[in-house]
């Protein structure tokens, strides 16, 4: 009797091991348009209703909590917020000049537009879930293809890139974070020479990207802005609209630029404390779009 | 029959709750820059109270409904959350530890294993995971605040799954100490029966 229990045991945690791996193998080869991913996609298709109630309901708790949280960083977010608005101060009298400039010169030679951020269509959307772990870096939202929401849209949060749409449903979409391992942006910092590398995310670290393929005499420096370098070539052009805000050089050793020809940079968005965001839909989608590779 | 029917319902009711509250509400709160994980703290309370089969089932049950809520690779969270159900199922079977804290061990155990071993499924599936300071920081604090939500979830796990249990483990202990039963060395006359001076 106890042979016989001990068996049956043994066979049934053999038999859910093996179910696993015979799904993580199957699901891990598949394309997306897999009857396993279409039956994933079904399930959030249920379940998002019920997400989006639970979040709705429980988001006095999310409020309590995230309050004691700003409030235990008040103090320093305060101080250095004082001091960047000072800095930014200064930075956007220069830049509205220079904005007029620019305006007038794009005018003058008929420089094209068509990647810019104007030509999307904003499109807001509240977070309803949120991968956990470290290691994927997605967040699921209330808006989906009914509201317009496409493959691959760019979503920004905190006026900045956090990442782009990577499943979408009538009713829901899932955002992959630019913190995701599969991630790449063409990134230009705003230094004098305007240069820009692929920015890709340190894995393991959520608060940190590289900015890698810089030229390694590049005159860049910590805290300068990175924004999205967008590129367009006949009808294929890059995913994220040029001159997207991304986040700021980190600190850095000259030496790792000179050698390693990368820079860290600190993205803008507060990716972990992410509630509303925007999804950045075309207007006219008759362009082939392009990604990076990490 | 029945009484098994009603576990398995509580049981599903009860990983499709916990994976909802913990994707809608709990994941999008930070403490010390990481959030809670419920998960692996429910399947090791449903492991040590029903056994491991219900444990390695629960687990699988409720990794699979993790990876399909987050549209992950299927089977990633399960296989992780199979041997937290069926190691803390069999530590109630072998040893049922009756010390109040436990649940606080075994909670720190579930979540850093869970840490740890997706950590080695990702580099298995190709991601290039620099073990970065940060990330071994970052298992470590989610470790300890999920130490610190063991008991309160096991109680709550417990209240859901307890009255449809076949046989309560307090109960039986309770009735186990009353009756005498667990050791015979507590009662010796019981044991070797009634003995006279001279026999």
């Amino acid at each position: 009797m106890h042979d016989k229990q001990v068996r049956r045991r043994r066979a049934v945690l053999a038999l859910l091991v093996g179910i696993s791996l015979i799904l993580l193998t199957a699901y891990f080869g598949e394309s997306p348009s897999s009857p396993l991913h279409n039956v994933q996609r079904g399930i959030v298709e249920v379940l998002s209703p019920v997400q989006q109630g639970a979040s709705t309901v429980l988001s006095p708790v999310k409020d309590v909590a995230g309050w004691f949280s700003d409030t235990l960083n008040a103090k320093s977010q305060r101080d250095q917020l004082r001091k960047q608005v000072d800095n930014l101060t200064k930075e956007v009298d220069l830049y509205r000049q220079q904005a007029t400039i620019t305006e007038q010169l794009e005018k003058q030679i008929k420089l094209d537009n068509s990647n810019s951020i104007n030509t999307y269509q904003p499109v807001a959307a509240d977070v309803i879930g949120r991968d956990p772990t470290l290691w994927y870096q997605t967040i699921t939202i209330d808006k989906g293809s009914d509201d317009g929401v496409g493959f691959n849209d760019p979503v920004t949060g905190y006026g900045a890139l956090v990442g782009k749409v990577t499943t979408v449903d009538p009713t829901v979409s899932i955002v992959t974070l630019i913190t995701d391992h599969t991630f790449g942006v063409a990134a230009e910092v705003l230094d004098a020479g305007g240069d820009t590398g692929i920015l890709v995310p340190a894995v393991g670290n959520p608060n940190q990207l590289l900015l890698q393929d810089l030229p390694g005499h590049a005159p860049i420096q910590p805290g300068l802005p990175v924004v999205a370098a967008g590129f367009q070539d006949g009808s294929l052009s890059s995913l994220y609209p040029a001159g997207i805000p991304i986040g700021q050089v980190g600190n850095f050793n000259t030496n790792e630029l000179l050698s390693n020809q990368q820079v860290p940079v600190t993205p803008q968005a507060d990716l972990r404390h992410l509630s509303v965001v925007q999804v950045l839909t075309r207007l006219s989608n008759n362009t082939a779009r392009a990604q990076v590779g990490p | 029959m029945k009484a098994h029917m009603k576990l398995v319902w509580r049981l599903v009711a009860l990983a499709l709750l916990t994976v909802v509250v913990q994707e809608s509400a709990v994941s999008q709160i930070s403490i010390f820059g990481v959030s809670a994980d419920l998960t692996p703290l429910v399947v090791m309370s449903v492991g040590l109270l029903a056994g491991s089969m219900p444990g390695a089932i629960m687990g699988f049950g409720t990794g699979l409904l993790v990876d399909t809520v987050l549209v992950q690779t299927l089977g990633v969270t399960s296989l992780l959350y199979i041997p937290i159900g069926y190691w803390a199922g069999r530590l109630r079977e072998v040893r049922d530890p009756a010390h109040g804290l436990i649940p606080l061990v075994a909670g720190a155990a579930a979540t850093a294993f869970v840490g740890l071993g997706m950590t080695v499924i990702q580099f298995l599936l190709g991601v290039e995971s620099p073990v970065s300071l940060l990330l071994v920081q970052q298992i470590f604090i989610t470790v300890l605040v999920n130490t610190l939500i063991a008991l309160p979830v096991y109680a709550l796990v417990r209240k859901v799954v307890a009255p449809a249990l076949p046989d309560d483990p307090r109960r039986r202990r309770r009735r186990a100490y009353t009756t005498g039963g667990l050791s015979p060395l507590q009662q010796p006359s019981k044991r070797l029966g009634h003995m006279t001076r001279g026999s």
